[in-house]
């Protein structure tokens, strides 16, 4: 495989590559280098370049100047299927698998030769046995969970025999417990001789998993490192420029509930999604309450049924104070005091073609505001509006020149800012949050999570729904477990560990339940 | 090659440009039909576009043309604006004139004008209105598709009029040809000027088109519209109710076609006919587009596609062109019109892409 010529040559090597978007620089003359065999660390933030940088080793974008070598020899890779037929492999973080098929007939689509899948199940099966990545070729995608269907996305580029595999943010979708599996797999893949790229914004995880690391910030490399011998706070100064920002939380002691869920059940409209059973929770003012789980186990269901985008349900099942709004439509749960930030920014959160002044307007059209409503007799008070927007945006240090700026131009962090920062400013008793630091970069996440705890302060109820762990573990007061469409009961945060949590978010809380029932309740 | 490339943003620039670059390659490609045809593009130019302005008759059939056009675009666009595709302003107009024309015909012998006007109009604005109602009510309880319904009920309604024609509201002193009495004069629109048929709906139909614009650029129930066509799953989020914009885009696009409807029989026809539309209905589609979806660019291309209206009957009679030039300009624009709409979210790139130094599969063994 290897010969003597170039038994020393890196794997792949960057040099100089540059790539400008508009009047965004993307990567600013970036060197990289992989050795056979290693597991290799892209770190950095979300806007910081990594993702480009993967495309365009990965064929899908072209570098506007500089040299990609693989294994001594300069090459340009002009296409995915010419990289993977040098091999290099690459797992999404969002997976393009066709739910109604079957793991044989998914990989058997996505490979570059033509292959039956009835021939193909075998080699999956050795394949997975071989790496330790359990996965049933007959198995229907739709049947599947996240893990599960990572697990396939590996098995197919394994399939290719590659020689370096990329994997993108590839554990934000795992529990714990499954990301020390998915670890154990690419340690043993990389002790085969097949080069890791492994990109993450975790420092935790970089540290006990990768060789060597590469750190970008704001499209440039910032650093090399090994990251076992570094600490996340050193990672962290390169990663972001600055030591680590935190958030301040105080002791509280929580009054009245504000929200109560209350055996809500609720079918999924989407055959492949996810139905609610039974699900009880209660959140009090100046308290916030975590719900945690892996995506895709409800977490889209139970946020639409709370916001009244879905309303098929009884309608004491969501009480908003002593009122019952299951049959009440978003506008009207609006108007009782509930604020929402959706996980969706762009196209739900806000809309992207409109100004940040219109996106006011979107959801504070009826809320108390300085100077009475923004709308009066049925007519937009286009100064009040703007008003608003520029209160928000000086008081959430959004960056943006002004109000009148298409809301697709921010971004993502800034737009959550907004985001967050309207519905604050609108007063809510009761904030529900979906995934608030999600794509995120540290400064800004830190800033929305003091945000919501001095809104908590103030005595409102906040609910956060998130993936990350971590985030929830920093600043709820209490926290549950979705899986499989139902809740786990709520425990103390403080009186918890990643680890229950962890088991927890494999749906093993039946026994929780039955014995604990709403243990936090009252 | 040239290659085609998202833009970071959507161009303003190229929205405006776009219906003018769209009338420039019409022209461009009226220029190669005329020639292909035998004609002297110049020639044809000038019957078709200069001549119909050249007089002040020619003008007020420019606006009086125009009138069903401003009117059923103006309600269309405002729909389109929120994803509500009502495709059947047509069949709204023809209800329009035949509850409005019905009006007139059993109010015969009412001889006061102040009176029978407004009550044909309001007629004919409700009869739009409900025959809108059905595909929003289709559409908002059983969730059918209103591009076929509103459609469809285009022809329901074109074999309405027929049968009324022929049958119950046929004029007795007809000579058993299929059309109804003429109106008495109180059921006739005012002429704004002697001379020419422009008549009083024409200042109507632009006050209307400032009342929409009104209702875009102030009204709340307008931002509403514009969020659900943007974005849907925000307008959901934000608790804007999809039912009501349905509803409410029917009502004002069907009342408006129905009124177009009447002021159509009460104004130039002056009684009922199997057909009393060239088509003003869905060449308001194309208006609505051409004219960005704001009020005053449907004004403006209202007068476009007027004089196209009016140019291609010049055209026939003056050069013998077929009718069907009109149509023929009318797709053209449109399709011109899609082309160039590419362009405002997408540019050309006209870099080559760098060839492969080495050719990598060779080399992957």
């Amino acid at each position: 495989m290897v010969d003597t010529d170039n038994i020393m040559a890196p794997r792949l090597q960057l040099r100089g590559i540059t790539k400008r978007y508009l009047d965004v620089v993307a990567n600013d003359d970036i060197d990289l280098e992989v050795k056979p065999g290693e597991i290799h660390a892209v770190l950095g933030e979300n806007g910081a370049g990594k993702s480009t940088l993967m495309k365009i080793i990965y064929g899908v974008t072209r570098p506007d100047t500089g040299t990609i070598s693989w294994e001594g020899r300069e090459v340009a890779i002009g296409s995915p299927a010419q990289a993977r037929a040098l091999g290099i492999g690459m797992v999404f973080q969002h997976f393009a698998l066709f739910e109604t098929l079957t793991v044989a007939e998914n990989i058997s689509l996505a490979l570059d030769e033509r292959i039956k899948p009835a021939k193909l199940a075998p080699r999956i099966s050795e394949v997975s046995a071989g790496y330790g990545l359990p996965v049933d070729p007959d198995r229907l995608v739709h049947s599947m969970s996240v893990g599960e269907r990572q697990r396939v996305e590996i098995v197919r580029c394994l399939l290719q025999n590659p020689k370096l595999l990329i994997m993108d943010e590839p554990t934000s979708v795992l529990t714990p417990q499954a990301v020390v599996k998915l670890f154990e797999t690419l340690r043993r893949l990389a002790a085969d001789g097949c080069s890791i790229l492994y990109i993450s914004h975790k420092l935790d995880e970089i540290r006990s998993l990768s060789d060597s690391a590469t750190v970008l910030r704001a499209g440039r490399v910032t650093g090399t490192a090994q990251p076992r011998h570094e600490t996340s706070e050193s990672l962290a100064k390169m990663m972001i420029g600055s030591d680590l920002p935190e958030c301040h939380v105080r002791d509280r002691e929580p009054g009245e509930p504000l929200l109560r869920i209350e055996r809500l059940a609720l079918k999924s409209p989407d055959p492949f999604g996810v139905d609610l059973h039974d699900i009880t929770l209660s959140v009090r003012s100046g308290e916030m309450v975590g719900i945690a789980g892996v995506s895709g186990n409800g977490q889209k269901e139970l946020l639409a049924a709370l916001s009244g985008e879905t309303r098929s349900m009884r309608n004491e099942a969501i009480m908003l104070g002593q009122t019952p709004v299951g049959h009440l439509d978003p506008a009207q749960r609006r108007a009782l005091g509930l604020g929402f930030v959706p996980e969706e920014r762009l196209g739900r959160g806000a809309v992207p073609a409109m100004s940040l002044a219109e996106n006011a307007l979107l959801t504070g059209s009826h809320g108390k505001v300085a100077n009475g409503g923004m709308v009066r007799r049925g007519f937009v008070r286009n100064k009040i509006v703007r008003q608003f927007a520029r209160d928000v945006i000086a008081r959430f240090n959004v960056k943006s020149r002004n109000e009148q700026v298409g809301a697709s131009s921010l971004s993502g962090g800034n737009l959550q800012k907004f985001i967050v920062g309207r519905e604050v400013m609108l007063d809510p008793q009761i904030l529900i949050v979906a995934q608030p630091t999600w794509g995120v970069d540290i400064g800004a996440s830190m800033l929305i999570r003091q945000t919501l705890l001095d809104l908590r302060d103030r005595g409102a109820a906040v609910l956060v729904v998130s993936e990350e762990l971590d985030e929830l573990l920093m600043i709820c007061d209490r926290l549950a477990v979705i899986a499989d469409g139902r809740l786990s009961v709520t425990v103390r945060t403080r009186d918890t560990s990643v680890e229950t949590i962890g088991t927890w978010m494999g749906g093993q809380f039946a026994d929780a339940i039955l014995t604990g029932g709403e243990s936090m309740r009252a | 090659m040239p290659r085609l490339e998202p833009r970071g943003e959507p161009s303003r620039a190229m929205s405006y440009a776009s219906p003018v670059l769209a009338v420039a390659l019409t022209l461009l490609s009226g220029y190669f039909l005329f020639s292909f045809l035998g004609k002297d593009p110049a020639q044809a130019f000038l019957v078709f576009f200069v001549k119909p302005l050249s007089t002040a008759y020619g003008i007020g059939e420019l606006c009086l043309k125009a009138t069903p056009l401003i009117l059923c675009a103006l309600g269309l666009a405002l729909g389109f604006r929120a994803n509500v595709w009502n495709i059947g302003a047509e069949g709204q107009l023809t209800i329009g004139a035949i509850v409005g024309g019905g009006m007139a015909l059993w109010l015969h012998d009412v001889t006061n004008a102040w009176l029978l006007l407004p009550l044909m109009m309001v007629a004919g604005a409700l009869g739009g209105m409900a025959w809108g109602a059905i595909p929003a009510f289709l559409r908002t309880r059983f969730n059918t598709n209103e591009i076929l319904v509103s459609l469809m009920l285009v022809y329901v309604a074109n074999l309405l009029l027929s049968w009324l024609v022929r049958g119950p509201w046929r004029d007795p002193q007809g000579y058993n040809f299929p059309q109804s009495p003429m109106f008495h004069d109180a059921a006739l629109l005012p002429v704004l000027a002697q001379g020419i048929r422009t008549n009083i709906a024409f200042p109507v139909a632009l006050l209307f088109a400032a009342v929409c614009w009104v209702f875009v650029a102030k009204a709340f129930a307008g931002f509403r519209f514009t969020v659900a066509g943007l974005a849907p799953a925000a307008a959901s989020y934000a608790g804007f109710s999809a039912k009501r914009n349905i509803w409410l885009a029917f009502m004002i696009g069907g009342g408006a076609a129905g009124f177009a409807g009447v002021a159509e029989v009460a104004g130039p026809i002056g009684q009922l006919q199997p057909s009393i539309s060239p088509g003003y209905g869905f060449a308001a589609i194309i208006v609505a587009f051409v004219g960005r979806l704001h009020p005053v660019g449907v004004v403006l291309a209202s007068l476009l596609m007027s004089l196209l209206y009016i140019g291609g009957e010049t055209a026939q009679i003056q050069m013998a062109l077929p009718a069907a030039v009109t149509g023929v300009f009318q797709g053209i624009l449109l399709f011109y019109l899609l082309a160039a709409d590419l362009f405002i979210h997408f540019r050309l790139h006209w870099k080559r892409p760098r060839v492969a130094t080495t050719h990598p599969t060779k080399e992957a063994t």
